[in-house]
């Protein structure tokens, strides 16, 4: 009973900064110009299905990446002492305090002509364009979202019982037998709110591809932007069909682990 | 639970205790206050030698400005339909001044209250948005030019078709934003952008595809760094920012094309959400005081329409075809004033498109 009553506060924000939005774009998604109830906007949304493709597969390819990443150096981490560990941690959080757009510039001028990379490239013999596609996209969004991997994979590990560790050692398990069967099978929460954590941002943003990407990396955040502009029904329509696929996206992830690791 | 409500009433007591405290503070040493609403960095902000202008008028008469800001027309125009804010001043481009007379949005000016209307020139009183000069003062104008990087395009372009040259490949930066780009490929089609159809709208459409392999980028506020630091050869944007990029790189330059290009212009408004009228208009009578206009023309480099600014100007910002364009050169320029929104939207949806393509 107590609970409830101290639930109330939430409950009121959830309705009015969740409900209501989430509601108002389903009415807008269905209604044409003139208010009339229609399924002409998705009919327009659907024009657009390559840019979400696109858009998902980069941010798939941007996940898994920060995943191969993420998971050994989560790993390493909780194999470290604890006060190197804190450290560690830290100094990952740390370029996270800084402003998103101000990375990003720092990632143009890296990767810009003549910029640092080019430069060094050059003296090798080797001449190229960095930025202006699709990769500069992916490394600028492995960038940005890497430590949203790291921190629940180390989490979870951090919190595995030595005494596991220990009783399957006993049992006679090397260390990649107690990897296996005891610390991988564990660490999966961590694993999946990892992943959802990555993905569902990297889907729908859209400064990283303006910004580090060329003319045909419009990702389907900026489609949504510019449609808002003069129609609002076409983009509530592909905001909402956005919406499904990370739900769909997140249910799947469910099947894999418990419950707790999706909110 | 008794705790709990005992706070929740203290907590109560204690904000309506600042808000009165802040009404009063507020009303005892001010005459009011006058919500303007502007597109970002649109006054002089009182750095480089410049006058901070907002605070110059808060002095000058006591009225507080409470300044918000957008970054499109249709942020502002949606924030006027949909929201319940009020706002004294709106400061938006010539189509969407003509949107919203028509949409009866607009409140008539009394220009008794703001005699320093005689000090605009001719050329941008009645203006074609607001043939019977009732609803604006028109507070800064521009032309769209391109500008290039002297190393990289070997003689000065002419015309728009540069954007389109094959040999800059990779090179060239396209504006990113539907009207404007959709006009450049009307112009180089023969199609005068004032009185597009959506048949003209195809046609453009067909030209911007034309021109994606090509590019670089869209881009708009980003045109700054890459062509300030020579990343790009050639873009078309406003002249008076190619005025502050060509401050920070030598190597550029500026072209006008003699296809012509889009006039555009800015000018104060007052929306029927206003509530503190008179204020408003002290606040436009005062922008347009000849010093104060040159003050917000110096850091613009965009044109003034205040006649008497120009005695408070440097020489070399006068005689800059950048923010002074001559005469003839606007004579050949169109305005966007008054496209259908059909037409509009439709430009919109097809410019994504060749973008999503």
């Amino acid at each position: 009973m107590k609970s409830r009553k101290l639930s109330i506060p939430y409950l009121i924000w959830m309705v009015i900064f969740t409900m209501i939005p989430l509601v108002m774009i389903g009415v807008t998604a269905f209604t044409d110009k003139d208010g009339h109830f229609s399924f002409e906007p998705f009919i327009n949304a659907f024009q657009y299905t390559n840019v979400f493709a696109k858009s998902l597969w980069i941010a798939l390819l941007s996940t898994a990446i920060c995943l191969v990443l993420a998971y050994p150096l989560a790993y390493i981490i909780t194999k470290m002492k604890r006060s190197t560990q804190n450290t560690v941690i830290m100094l990952m959080m740390i370029p996270m305090w800084m402003n998103f757009l101000l990375r990003i510039y720092a990632w143009i001028i890296l990767l810009q002509k003549n910029g640092p990379l080019d430069m060094a490239l050059s003296l090798l013999g080797i001449h190229g364009t960095y930025i202006g596609n699709t990769a500069a996209v992916i490394v600028g969004m492995v960038y940005e979202y890497l430590p949203f991997m790291v921190l629940p994979i180390y989490t979870v590990m951090s919190k595995i019982d030595g005494g596991l560790i220990e009783a399957a050692q006993d049992l006679g398990s090397n260390s990649f037998y107690v990897f296996k069967k005891v610390i991988f099978p564990l660490s999966i929460p961590g694993i999946i709110s990892g992943i959802t954590m990555v993905f569902v941002p990297s889907a729908s943003t859209f400064l990283v591809s303006q910004y580090l990407g060329g003319t045909d990396d419009i990702m389907i955040g900026d489609v949504i932007d510019k449609i808002f502009w003069t129609d609002q029904n076409t983009g509530a329509a592909i905001s909402l069909v956005l919406m499904i696929f990370i739900f769909i996206f997140l249910v799947i992830m469910n099947l894999f682990g418990d419950e707790e690791a999706i909110a | 639970m008794k705790k709990i409500i005992s706070f929740i009433l203290c907590a109560v007591l204690a904000c309506s205790a600042t808000v009165v405290f802040a009404g009063c503070g507020s009303s005892a040493e001010s005459k009011g206050e006058v919500n303007v609403y502007s597109w970002g960095d649109y006054f002089a902000p009182g750095e480089d030698g410049l006058m901070d202008v907002i605070a110059e008028f808060k002095d000058k008469t006591g009225i507080t400005v409470n300044l918000t800001t957008y970054d499109t027309n249709e942020e502002l125009y949606n924030m006027l339909k949909s929201s319940n804010v009020s706002y004294d001043v709106i400061i938006p481009s010539e189509y969407m001044i003509t949107k919203l007379i028509k949409e009866d949005m607009l409140l008539e000016l009394d220009y008794n209250n703001i005699p320093n209307y005689s000090e605009i020139s001719e050329r941008f009183k009645k203006l074609p948005c607001d043939p019977d000069g009732k609803y604006t003062v028109c507070y800064s104008w521009g032309v769209t030019a391109m500008v290039y990087d002297k190393t990289k395009v070997d003689k000065k372009p002419t015309s728009w078709d540069t954007l389109w040259d094959e040999s800059l490949k990779g090179d060239i930066l396209m504006i990113n934003n539907s009207r404007d780009a959709m006009a450049i490929a009307m112009q180089l089609c023969g199609i005068n952008p004032e009185e597009c159809t959506k048949a003209d709208v195809d046609k453009a459409t067909a030209k911007l595809a034309e021109q994606k392999p090509l590019l670089k980028k869209y881009v708009m506020d980003q045109v700054f760094t890459e062509m300030e630091s020579g990343q790009a050869a050639v873009a078309p944007y406003y002249a008076g920012d190619i005025a502050k990029m060509m401050e920070n790189n030598e190597d550029l330059d500026y072209a006008f094309p003699e296809d012509g290009s889009n006039l555009f212009y800015d000018a104060f408004c007052i929306p029927k959400s206003c509530k503190n009228k008179e204020n408003a208009e002290a606040f436009i009578n005062f922008m347009q005081k000849p010093e104060i206009a040159a003050e917000n023309c110096k850091y613009l480099l965009y044109g003034t329409p205040n006649k008497g600014a120009l005695e408070f100007l440097d020489e070399d910002i006068k005689d800059n075809e950048l923010t002074f364009p001559n005469e003839e050169y606007l004579d050949k320029c169109y305005t966007f004033s008054d496209v259908d929104d059909e037409v509009y939207a439709y430009m919109q949806e097809q410019f994504v498109k060749v973008q999503a393509e």
